[in-house]
């Protein structure tokens, strides 16, 4: 063999180019719907274009070398746009593997009537491409989190509306599980809107809290503290019977609190505190 | 005796993983037909327990098992981790005693929420501690 396998790519990198779009665009998994044609070709040029033109006989086998930095930068922005996109892994793994395909498709052609040349030079392309394809499965799967991370912001963001229920009354609905980054947000939120509206009461309804531990329990009693420091009352509400038998069982000590069953009987109490009364139209004295 | 009909491992290591393992807590006393108390206090227990690991071992793992003891069944939860251990651990079973700044409750109100309660710890190795909740008990 005259020319080193690296040379030999470099040499052939139209057809290889030409063999990967063939693949891809066969695919069955091509998704004209995320990304078009052009725009493939564009990304799988400007790849092919930094992997051909970093490889060199020395880093052929050093995957730690510098030299790959710019092919795993390009990789891991296609594998991230990728997973922002919607594509699924196995579609953002074909990309890659595809290519490999094509290379080794190239390569087949070029060492016709040495199999032994052909297999070392083989293993050396499968080794690299398998490298590169595990470095965009890291980053698509990074990708991924990212957008779980962001979701669960915007859910936590969502998750603790506080109402104005009557004037002077606010309520805080709490669903799911209190945690200590979830207690702050509430507490901040309760105590602005407290500021804002000059309410003298406030509803924590947990009747969407699925269990209450003593971690729980004691940001609730932090949330009242808080409240009563600015001169507010604060009443909890939505005490299912079964968190009522556990809370005692676990021994925490509520009774410093006005705890109520339901989010209605606590409005009630609060109608009365303020001295309101709710009552039915009589529709014979109405006339 | 008590045999162990199916087990569940599930590796606790951040915030979300506790969610995941109370559902499949949850899931699994649903399965065996536990009522709806006792799966609030197994629900807390695990809370409890699974809080503890987190926040003084960095998490660990939790073993999930269905056993049955004759005609009871129950849900059996190991807890083990590999934090720095309880050097003291009748302390730690007194209610209001807490290293952190805790009510102190989360050990000794575990006790009290399910059937059966044990506990080993070595300082520096860590701690393993199981409990048992029978479906009707």
């Amino acid at each position: 063999m005259s020319l080193k396998t690296h040379q030999l790519l470099q040499k052939k990198k139209k057809i290889i180019l030409e063999l990967w779009m063939k693949n891809q665009l066969a695919d069955e998994g091509l998704r004209e719907d995320l990304i078009s044609n052009e725009e493939l070709r564009m990304q799988s040029e400007e790849l092919i274009d930094a992997l051909i033109g970093n490889l060199s006989g020395a880093n052929f086998t050093n995957l730690d070398s510098e030299e790959w930095n710019p092919v795993i930068e390009i990789l891991g922005g296609i594998a991230i746009t990728r997973a922002r996109q919607g594509f699924s892994p196995r579609e953002t793994g074909n990309f890659v593997f595809s290519l490999k395909e094509a290379i080794l498709e190239v390569l087949q052609g070029e060492i016709p009537n040495d199999a032994k040349a052909l297999y070392a030079e083989s293993t050396k392309i499968n080794r690299l491409m398998d490298n590169l394809s595990v470095v965009t499965f890291e980053t698509f799967i990074k990708g991924r989190e990212e957008v779980i991370l962001r979701q669960t912001d915007e859910i936590t963001e969502i998750s603790t509306p506080v109402i104005r229920v009557w004037d002077g009354i606010l309520a805080l609905p709490i669903i799911g599980t209190l945690d200590s980054a979830r207690t702050q947000i509430v507490m901040e939120n309760l105590l602005q809107e407290i500021v804002e509206t000059g309410s003298s009461i406030a509803i924590l309804d947990i009747s969407g809290v699925p269990a209450v531990d003593s971690l729980v329990a004691q940001h609730l009693i932090k949330t009242v503290s808080a409240t009563r420091l600015m001169g507010a009352e604060c009443i909890i509400s939505g005490i299912r019977p079964e968190i009522a038998q556990t809370v005692v069982h676990l021994g925490i000590d509520l009774s410093n609190i006005i705890t109520k069953a339901t989010l209605a009987s606590a409005l009630a109490y609060s109608f009365r505190a303020m001295r309101l009364e709710v009552r039915k139209i009589n529709s014979l004295q109405k006339n | 005796m008590i045999l162990s009909l199916s087990k569940d491992t599930i590796q606790v290591l951040k915030e979300q993983d506790v969610v995941f393992l109370k559902n499949r807590v949850k899931e699994t006393a649903v399965k065996i037909k536990m009522g709806l108390v006792n799966q609030t206090r197994l629900l807390t227990a695990a809370s409890e327990l699974v809080r503890n690991m987190m926040r003084y071992a960095n998490g660990g793992v939790c073993l999930i098992e269905v056993v049955s003891s004759g005609r009871n069944n129950g849900v059996r939860l190991t807890f083990s981790d590999r934090g720095p251990g309880i050097p003291d651990i009748a302390a730690a079973m007194r209610d209001g005693f807490s290293t952190g700044k805790s009510l102190g409750l989360g050990l000794p109100g575990t006790k009290r929420l399910v059937n059966e309660f044990d506990i080993k710890s070595k300082v520096g190795e860590g701690t393993v501690i199981t409990i048992i909740k029978w479906a009707n008990g």
